[in-house]
């Protein structure tokens, strides 16, 4: 397996700063926004933002986390079934911006199921896509992001995957490739 | 580990404790989902369910149908009475008639032990015993089982009592298998001639003193005694079978430590249990209700993944 380093953490950092600026540049004081992540990685991405969004708004930032697994396409076409993750959503979306975050934006597909599981909360104003990696011209389904950290070119046998201190050691986003002989 | 090693449930006996474990995480998903403001899934939009019983229940077919309706499944209901089997036809043909309107799982329950089994042996569907005879009835087990959870923190190492017909009750064979895979001690307690004879086998703990079972347990699951199966009298009245083996709100204050109390309904209120004490803080009767749809759901989703497309 090849790899190369798409952010290493000081870019990755970079990048979530300027996040935080985009999002505040459109919700201002964030007092109609919350920001929800898509089960399992996209807590990550949520939890960094909430961090540098506190620093410079020094404000409390509501944030949820969604697991998508009831909602997805795929149930019965996979070998075995999807373990859900929790979901942890205690304010009512009824009226509310909401900013859907995920690491990795591919297919689609979770974004999909992640709109369908969003509706059960209530009625949202708004729904907006931030993610940190857009492999673009990989869709398989009508739908984009309003943030994105990166674009990235890639194949359908590479892998992407965003790597947290807390999980992997280090904070860091990777382009994995398959050796042509594996 | 996030496959069942079954294709059908037809009791807890054939059930791994990996299996269990996935069945309670899946269902702690489900929990929250159903106490969400929008309480349906869309998992299983594309299955069948047919629900058919042969023996008269009010909460496990109301618990299964709400199950699957949360879960988006389409379901028929199907109750004996009222249907040809009255005509004479077996069971493996009204099944497979039922199954030829292309239905992918069956709930089922039975007067007759082993019915389940028998039918997932034959037909084309996947199975759940939703209770057969006096054999199992392993999603009261399971939610039992997910309630003291729910209640104690954990099952590993804490006592039960299971109190009253241990000789008619599925109940009490499914919990005892579930109990003790779970790690669990597990007690019966009972007159003489409510308790099988070969209960020993079971590794259980066999008492016939209420008060001696209670003071050694930390949850007393409290059982029904099924007249509908009693052909015989085996204890000479409902008043003296109540004072020797009721549970009432006197010998449950008068014990040592705070105990769980537990009901799989329908409750005989007076019976072998007060109306004090069913409705008392350390009653999880109603809990174990709410449990009983997550559960469902659970099983239900797990099974419905091993169906073939």
């Amino acid at each position: 397996m090849e790899k190369q380093v798409i952010l290493n953490s000081k870019h990755l950092e970079l990048t979530l700063k300027r996040l935080s600026h985009e999002l505040i540049e459109s919700h201002n004081d964030f007092s109609d926004t919350v920001l929800v992540g898509l089960q399992p990685r996209g807590i990550h991405v949520v939890s960094q933002l909430k961090k540098h969004l506190e620093i410079i708004l020094g404000k409390e930032i509501v944030c949820g986390n969604l697991d998508i697994t009831f909602f997805r396409d795929d149930f019965r076409r996979r070998e075995k079934p999807l373990i859900p993750s929790i979901t942890n959503i205690d304010f009512s979306l009824e009226n509310k911006k909401v900013v859907l975050v995920d690491d990795v934006l591919y297919t689609g597909r979770t974004i999909r199921a992640g709109l369908d599981a969003l509706l059960t909360f209530g009625r949202p104003s708004k729904v907006e896509l931030l993610v940190l990696i857009d492999r673009r011209f990989r869709r398989d389904l009508p739908i984009q992001a309003d943030y994105v950290g990166k674009m990235v070119d890639s194949l359908i046998s590479e892998r992407v995957s965003v790597e947290w201190q807390e999980i992997e050691g280090e904070d860091k986003i990777v382009l994995y490739t398959k050796d042509s002989n594996e | 580990m996030n496959n069942l090693s079954v294709d059908h449930l037809t009791g807890i006996k054939d059930l791994s404790k990996e299996d269990i474990d996935l069945i309670f995480k899946t269902a702690d998903s489900f929990k929250e989902v159903i106490n969400r403001p929008i309480k349906k899934v869309p998992s299983l939009r594309d299955i069948t369910i047919a629900n058919i019983f042969f023996e008269n229940s009010t909460r496990t077919k109301l618990s299964f149908e709400l199950a699957e309706k949360r879960l988006s499944a389409d379901i028929l209901n199907f109750s004996a009475s009222g249907s040809s089997v009255k005509k004479g036809e077996t069971l493996i043909d009204t099944v497979n008639n039922i199954l030829s309107m292309k239905v992918d799982m069956v709930v089922m329950r039975h007067p007759n032990p082993g019915a389940a089994l028998f039918l997932s042996k034959k037909v084309n569907a996947k199975i759940i015993n939703a209770g057969d005879g006096t054999h199992e009835h392993p999603t009261q087990a399971l939610l039992d089982a997910y309630s003291i959870r729910e209640k104690l923190g954990a099952i590993h190492g804490k006592k039960v009592v299971i109190v009253g017909d241990i000789l008619h009750s599925r109940v009490a064979l499914s919990n005892i298998f579930c109990l003790q895979k779970l790690g669990a001690e597990v007690m019966v307690c009972g007159p003489t001639t409510l308790i099988p004879k070969d209960m020993n086998l079971l590794n259980v703990k066999i008492s016939h003193n209420l008060r001696e079972a209670l003071e050694w347990c930390d949850v007393a699951n409290m059982l029904r005694i099924q007249s509908e199966r009693q052909e015989i009298s085996y204890f000479p009245s409902l008043r003296e079978y109540s004072m020797q083996f009721g549970l009432n709100k006197e010998i449950l204050n008068s014990l040592s430590k705070e105990i769980v109390v537990m009901h799989p309904g329908p409750i005989n209120r007076g019976v072998e249990i007060t109306s004090d004490v069913a409705d008392s803080k350390q009653s999880i009767i109603l809990n174990q209700v709410e449990n009983g749809v997550a559960i469902r759901m659970a099983v239900i989703y797990l099974l419905a993944a091993k169906i073939d497309r």
